[in-house]
């Protein structure tokens, strides 16, 4: 646990990465024959707004679906806060990508919130007068406050994601992971959401989105991490996102024009 | 119909109706809802190599080594169907197809290779069991429901079956939360905290008992049926979990309760002289009450579609 060796065979002080929110070493994960994602090192640095970025298929999504314990890794460490997972789950809120349920399930906008509080009200713990002002509360915070009673099915895509986003929000965390929270959302949505994120960056949370539009990363992010499989870029926007990291991530796949855009929008 | 009638005759095969349409129907709506509903018959499949390796080991036809048979088969099969949708990432329809229909296949060879073909295996009480003679004879009437003598006279399937339900209550009481969060979303419930396969696992074990439980008193019909029937029709009555399961359990009780009667006097009322099955007959109020609610409940339209932007 003192000191760790990452890929690149250098060492990480400890203190690093007992302040780090999330500090994943060497993880591998596999389905099937080919890993998703191969030996992979990250530090989230705390109260910055990171960017998973990489194109389809990457791992973006199967590298925080292992660090969180949803899926099993071949290999590999996850801290949060220098602990286990399993010690700080608390700290933690997770928005998965919303075509992962059935919004046919038979429950409303506030229960669905509620979930958030699990943690709380425990197995038996009754639901009280302050839980749902809590929820509300948080409703009101991406502006889903009058839908609260309504089935999850009646709403329209950009709504269920606030309600997602909502549910994190009532676990009060101290690191936020979100899983493609703009795919297929409205722009008010995506408004309402970044708007959000950069209140709980003020706040001096954490926050860590998969990201696909590389058009808004300068707007949205201070830091990203750029991923193809292999990790290829890890640092501050200004340092790690530029037009070779992206070219090596995105490969042909990128048209050299959209880079050059993107170098020339970052001067 | 008097009660020195009812009770000896109607009360007993009526009470174990009940709880076992609803001891099947509570978890059913988790299975419906998590789209594992064909566990039901899975288990009702798997359950007859348990029988038939229960009286090789044992070399007698009795109540309590079947049971554990048929407990032990269920609960291998429902660990072998949840090893193989984990393992092989397939969905668990598919899982299920392949562990039932191999157990039972086995369980025909078993019966086959052994000597046990000249036992008398009776396929017609497996699948509608004999509701009907779970009779009370030592009631004379409600005064009985005092008499320990009496009491102690009463079908042995009655109290099994009691008990099975207040297991199957307490445990949705119990995990509801878990159940629900983990129902609607896995990856998420995971995040908290939750055990989630720990708690999948155990929901199918939970249902592989009441199915066990039901089948040995009133056959594997009623397992099939109300697994599915009560809790498909209550999600058509109501957008929320906590009222689908209220419907699913009055669903369960009137089809327990109008499907014996009819057996029993709606042959008599259509101008016939027997009797049907009460099993048969449960099972088809609960499909009719099923038709009935997707014609006609509030919530029967698939609602995931945004309906507006």
């Amino acid at each position: 646990m003192l000191e760790l060796a990452t890929s690149e065979g250098t060492t990480v002080a400890p203190q690093d990465l007992a302040a780090s929110p999330l500090a994943i070493r060497g993880l591998t994960v596999s389905y099937g024959q080919k890993p998703a994602v191969f030996s992979v090192d990250m530090t989230v640095q705390p109260g910055a707004m990171t960017a998973i970025i990489g194109p389809n298929g990457a791992g973006k999504s199967t590298l925080l679906k292992a660090a969180l314990g949803i899926i099993t890794p071949l290999s590999g460490q996850v801290t949060v806060y220098g602990q286990p997972l399993d010690d700080r789950r608390a700290r933690i809120a997770y928005v998965p990508q919303r075509a992962s349920v059935d919004w046919d399930f038979p429950t409303r906008v506030i229960d669905v919130v509620l979930m958030g509080l699990y943690r709380e009200l425990g197995l038996l713990g009754r639901v009280r007068a302050r839980h749902r002002a809590t929820a509300m509360d948080c409703l009101n915070r991406v502006g889903m406050r009058d839908f609260a009673d309504r089935q999850i099915g009646q709403l329209s895509g950009g709504q269920q994601q606030r309600v997602f986003l909502a549910r994190a929000l009532a676990q009060d965390a101290d690191l936020y992971l979100l899983d493609e929270p703009f795919a297929g959302v409205d722009a008010a949505t995506e408004k309402a959401i970044i708007a959000v994120l950069k209140s709980l960056k003020q706040a001096g949370k954490t926050v860590v989105v998969v990201h696909h539009d590389l058009a808004t990363v300068t707007d949205y992010f201070d830091h990203v991490f750029l991923i193809n499989t292999r990790k290829v870029a890890e640092g501050t926007v200004a340092e790690a996102f530029t037009a070779e990291t992206l070219q090596a991530t995105y490969g042909g796949r990128l048209a050299t024009a959209q880079i050059d855009q993107i170098s020339r929008a970052l001067g | 119909m008097s009660g020195a009638e009812f009770v000896p005759l109607s009360l007993t095969p009526l009470l174990i109706g009940i709880f076992a349409a609803v001891a099947c129907a509570l978890p059913g709506n988790f299975l419906v809802l998590r789209k594992q509903a064909l566990i039901g018959d899975a288990i009702s499949h798997v359950v007859l190599p348990g029988i038939v390796v229960a009286f090789l080991l044992t070399g007698v036809i009795a109540a309590w080594p079947m049971m554990l048979g048929a407990a032990g088969a269920a609960i291998l099969a429902v660990v072998l169907i949840e090893a193989i949708r984990r393992l092989g990432k397939i969905e668990p329809g598919a899982a299920m197809g392949v562990v039932f229909t191999a157990m039972f296949a086995g369980g025909v060879l078993l019966l086959e290779q052994t000597d046990t073909s000249t036992v008398h295996l009776d396929v017609e009480h497996a699948l509608y069991g004999n509701l009907e003679s779970l009779i009370w004879l030592d009631a004379s009437g409600w005064s009985s429901l005092l008499d320990p003598e009496a009491l102690a006279g009463l079908p042995v399937e009655l109290p099994r079956m009691g008990v099975t339900l207040l297991l199957v209550i307490l445990f949705t009481w119990l995990l509801w939360r878990p159940l629900k969060i983990s129902t609607f979303d896995e990856g998420y419930a995971r995040t908290i905290g939750i055990r989630t396969n720990l708690l999948g696992l155990a929901l199918v074990v939970m249902a592989a008992i009441a199915a066990v439980a039901a089948f040995d008193a009133v056959g594997s019909i009623i397992v099939i049926a109300m697994f599915i029937c009560p809790p498909a029709a209550a999600r058509m009555m109501t957008n929320r979990l906590e009222r689908q399961i209220a419907w699913s359990v009055v669903f369960a009780v009137a089809s327990a309760v109008s499907g014996y009667v009819l057996a029993g006097y709606g042959p008599l009322w259509l101008g016939g002289t027997d009797a049907v099955s009460a099993a048969g007959m449960i099972a088809t109020m609960s499909g009719l009450i099923l038709a009935l609610t997707a014609r006609f409940g509030p919530c029967r339209s698939r609602t995931g579609a945004p309906s507006q932007a």
